[in-house]
């Protein structure tokens, strides 16, 4: 058996989810190999090649690849995937834009956003938005799996030595094109990879007034979340977004200011090792799951929290 | 142009998730089910496409058992023009479903496939992507923005570091995410009418599709929960605890 994973990276660097995915793939089988595909991604796939664990890093580098589309990625994977008993993604929204694809090709099903090992064809993951825990079964040939990667420990970035082998396949479909892309640029640390992370919901009221938890942010080396109603309403941008349908953090102190805890904003962060929850009201679900529940207008304990830290 | 558009009957998502007892499965019995929310934001996408003038007809089609023909009635009352049900049993694995809608798309011969993104029950994301790479079409997943214009469709995605925008030619399959648009409700002389609309029964067998998964479920659990907390009277008991009990903060 060999496990294949698709390296999540943006040509220039290797992203950490890539990390907790080859932790994942350790613990069905010890021979792993990662898949970069981008356009003059050398350094990418010199990254993959010292995380540890990864006994092969193949690389497409190939301009057709830059944006990595989903009808090229998908049919290069599936020339590739004969041997590979698993093929996994980290469940990002670009392994999840693509892994799906690869199973339909394959002919085989697929396992969204993985949390736990049982063996190798046995996982468990989240349904109803992290209500429910399943634990399924597949006789597939192939498995092919998104890893959650809130459920995994990220693997030594060094330490491997495997080698890198060329891929040379050129796949590309003329009717899908990439035509541009809004990237936010923050200096603050990713969201998903945060040590520490303060988010907002509707009770900030504005966009402006995300000021006062940047504060709290800079003190803390924090990155910044909200929930769906703070980007609904146009606040900040939807790469913010915690929830069952944005992102899944589990950093060691999240902090929620003004937001409510409806099930899909918690199922996006419950997973966090301390909860703070800043509230005006009292009955709000969020304190249910905080283990530090504060009942005040977060416009006075914010600016006062900042100057305490 | 002809619209397809996927709906899925699921847990309304106000309620709250029990899993049952024995723990093989999630307790829906007595439980309000409704359309998947991001599926009737793939409906409204479809009818604001023909109210434009763009689409001339939106087929909307479920899987399931007989109880999904309530949702689709509610799509019918939303504005689509006629319905189709594979009828099914329940828990089909999104393979199954992917091959039963790629082959009714093929059949309606649809310019454009729109579905949700994903179904807040099995919350696996996939579907469409799989309808798309059946029919070997191009896929914009998680929309935000949909234009068609000279037989393709300009789609911005919402996707983990902000947005992107590609262009995809037609046919094609778009998947929407929760900003694409806000959908409307249905008045009640447009349910009336809707009951009157054609609702098509076929079954996987008329449509030569055998459904059969390798993937079985083996319990399904209630997740752990978390052990409550405490209140905390003030900012400065607060960051106190932070620093000393939990330590989380230096
Ligand atoms: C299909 C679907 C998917 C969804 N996915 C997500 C998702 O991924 N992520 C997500 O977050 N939501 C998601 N939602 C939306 C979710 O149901 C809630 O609507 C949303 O999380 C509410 O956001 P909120 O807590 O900011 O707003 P509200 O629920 O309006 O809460 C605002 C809170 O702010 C408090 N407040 C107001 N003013 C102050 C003040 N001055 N000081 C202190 N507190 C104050 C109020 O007491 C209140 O508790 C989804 C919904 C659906 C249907």
């Amino acid at each position: 058996m060999s496990i294949l994973i698709l390296a999540e990276h943006d040509n220039k660097s290797l992203k950490p989810a890539t990390l907790n995915t080859v932790t994942a793939a350790t613990q069905i089988d010890a021979d792993v190999h990662v898949l970069v595909v981008g356009f003059e991604c050398q350094a990418v796939a010199d990254a993959a090649c010292n995380i540890a664990g990864v006994s092969k890093v193949l690389m497409a580098d190939n301009a057709v690849y830059e944006h990595q589309l989903a009808e090229n990625v998908s049919k290069l994977i599936v020339d590739v995937a004969s041997g590979y008993s698993h093929i996994l993604a980290p469940a990002t929204t670009t392994g999840k834009n693509t892994l799906p694809r690869v199973a339909a090709l394959l002919n085989v099903a697929q396992l969204s956003d993985v949390i736990k090992v049982e063996s190798a064809d046995t996982f468990v993951r989240p349904i109803y938005a992290g209500n429910a825990i399943a634990t399924v079964k597949s006789t597939d040939s192939v498995k092919v799996i998104t890893v959650r990667i809130t459920g995994f420990d990220a693997a030594a970035s060094e330490g491997g030595s495997a080698e890198c082998e060329a891929v040379t396949q050129v796949i590309e479909s003329d009717r899908s094109r990439f035509v541009k892309e809004q990237l936010a640029v923050s200096d603050r640390p990713e969201l998903t990879s945060a040590s520490v992370i303060v988010s907002g919901g509707r009770g900030m009221g504005n966009g402006e007034n995300f000021a006062l938890l940047e504060g709290v942010a800079d003190k803390l080396g924090a990155a910044i979340g909200a929930s769906r109603a703070a980007v609904d309403a146009g606040f900040v941008p939807n790469d913010f977004q915690v929830g069952q349908t944005g992102k899944t953090v589990a950093p060691d102190l999240y902090i929620a200011v003004g937001i409510s805890g409806a099930i899909q904003h918690l199922a996006g962060m419950k997973g966090s090792k301390v909860i703070v929850a800043i509230n005006k009201d009292e009955e709000a679900p969020i304190f249910q799951v905080a283990d530090y529940g504060l009942v005040a207008d977060l416009f006075d304990a914010v600016p006062e929290l900042e100057s305490s830290l | 142009m002809k619209i397809l558009v996927s709906v899925k009957r699921v847990i309304d998502y106000n309620v709250k998730v029990r899993v049952k007892s024995d723990n093989t499965a999630v307790d829906l019995t007595n439980v309000k089910m409704s359309m998947n929310p991001f599926c009737e934001i793939a409906v409204e996408e479809a009818i604001r496409l023909k109210e434009k003038g763009i689409a001339t007809e939106v087929v909307v089609v479920s899987v399931g058992t007989k109880s999904c023909q309530e949702t689709l009635r509610t799509a019918l009352a939303l504005g689509a023009d006629r319905a189709i049900q594979v009828d099914t049993e329940d828990g089909l694995d999104s393979l199954g479903v992917a091959k039963l809608l790629a082959k009714v798309a093929q059949n309606e011969a649809a310019d454009l496939i729109i579905m949700g993104k994903q179904s807040i029950d099995s919350d696996n994301n996939q579907t469409g992507q799989m309808v798309a790479a059946l029919l070997d079409y191009p896929q914009a997943t998680f929309a935000s923005d949909v234009v068609i214009e000279n037989g393709e469709a300009q789609v911005t995605r919402e996707i983990d570091g902000g947005l992107q925008t590609l262009s995809i030619t037609l046919p094609a399959v778009v998947t929407t995410d929760l900003r694409l648009n806000e959908p409307r409700f249905a008045s009640l002389p447009n349910i009336m009418k809707a009951k009157r609309k054609p609702l098509e029964v076929i079954t996987p067998a008329d449509l030569g599709i055998d459904v059969g998964s390798n993937v079985s479920v083996i319990a399904v659990a209630p997740p752990a929960e978390r052990a409550g907390g405490v209140k905390v009277g003030s900012v400065a008991e607060l960051v106190d605890k932070l620093k000393n009990e939990a330590k989380v903060v230096s």
